[in-house]
């Protein structure tokens, strides 16, 4: 018989999504279940009612990949009513969700830095450019996975597995790409979408996409057009920490400055930097 | 607890009885989240962490106690606001609740 704990490891090392589900106050302090999508849940935490209405709470903080602790019955009572004159089983759910995803439109060498920078961010990063010659395993070691493909097929077949916590960057600068990138990426509920372009740039840009009816304000909203925060990143390095930092500022809703709201040249003098 | 994988793997493998502690609540500015997690053999070896560095001395004892039999498994505080007599707090001010246990599942 495989143990929890085993079963557990086995899903983290293959970053399937996983919630064990921990008594850590009441009775049966440490009884265990571990629950999986699409699997048996494995463990019980001392009644099998409490079992079934813990394992649809941890599936669900598991979607929205949260850890915390929630309150029941001994039996699984979850009503303030059902709740009085019980004893308290406080349980610890921790999810491990799958990692967040970020796909890169075009192969330039902001991409490799990017690709990088999302890595260490625990980001899974899928390179994809029409280009054969630029899209290659070799130009990006660091992604895991590239793909010579246009972008509307891509988001095709799987703009469905995009959610709130993975992103989408564009950087190609090219219309024949941007305009299908942007909306491929604006028909998924991926939560961060990123176009990369001067001002200028990103005037023709919004002109094209107005061409092709992206005129919803809302959907204008979704994108981080030009991307990354305005910190005067130059190098294809710095450009990355701009973007990622953006991503984390638009998750957490802090107020911090994007270029997207400023106004005049994205990068000033340079000849203070020794960037290239 | 990715990162404590393997020397878990290794310790048990060894046959060495292994704690394991997670933060399961935070309160104000703690520095980790829940789930940060750190494991602690018989013998006191140590991997991971559950703050920036200020209590980890402190969940090494309280994790050879609990694989002494000392004490129960169960959850300690840490932090200025809490009435569990624990000395150790956090410097950044805020409060950490850890579950310690005997990974025995």
């Amino acid at each position: 018989m495989i143990s929890i704990y085993d079963t557990l490891a086995a899903a983290i090392r293959a970053e399937q999504p996983a919630a064990l589900i921990t008594v850590i106050e009441g009775p049966h302090v440490g009884a265990k279940l571990l629950v999986r999508p699409d699997a048996d849940p494995v463990g019980s935490l001392g009644h099998p009612e409490l079992d079934r209405v813990a394992h649809r709470d941890a599936l669900a903080e598991l979607e929205a990949g949260r850890s915390g602790i929630r309150h029941y019955g001994p039996e699984g009572e979850t009503t303030p009513e059902d709740l009085m004159d019980t004893p308290v089983v406080r349980v610890f759910v921790e999810s491990w969700a799958r990692p967040p995803q970020m796909w890169i439109f075009g192969a330039v060498d902001f991409t490799a830095a990017l690709a990088k920078v999302a890595k260490v961010l625990g980001y899974r990063v899928m390179v994809c450019d029409a280009r054969e010659i630029f899209a290659t395993r070799r130009r990006f070691p660091m992604a895991d996975e590239v793909r010579v493909t246009w972008p509307t097929p891509v988001f095709e077949a799987r703009g469905a597995e995009l959610g709130s916590r993975d992103a989408v960057c564009i950087l190609t600068h090219d219309p024949k790409f941007d305009v299908p990138a942007v909306q491929g990426a604006l028909a998924t509920k991926a939560g961060y979408i990123g176009v990369m372009g001067s001002r200028t740039t990103h005037a023709k840009r919004m002109e094209r996409l107005a061409d092709v009816g992206i005129t919803d304000p809302a959907d204008l909203d979704r994108l981080m057009s030009p991307i990354g925060l305005d910190l005067g990143a130059r190098t294809p390095e710095e450009t990355a920490i701009s973007i990622c930092a953006e991503i984390i500022a638009r998750r957490t809703g802090r107020v911090t400055p994007s270029l997207r709201d400023g106004r005049g040249p994205i990068h000033q003098g340079g000849s203070e930097t020794l960037g290239t | 607890m990715k990162d404590l994988l393997d020397d878990i793997d290794r310790w048990r493998a060894d046959g060495k009885r292994v704690a394991l502690a997670r933060v399961v609540d935070i309160e104000g500015s703690g520095p980790r989240d829940p789930g940060a997690a750190m494991a602690v053999n018989e013998i006191g070896e140590v991997v991971g962490s559950v703050s920036g560095g200020c209590v980890e001395g402190a969940v090494v004892t309280e994790s050879l106690s609990i694989l002494q039999g000392d004490r129960a498994a169960g959850i300690v505080t840490f932090g200025y606001s809490d009435d569990e007599a624990f000395a150790v707090g956090l410097t950044c001010g805020g409060t950490i609740r850890l579950f310690i246990e005997e990974l025995n599942w």
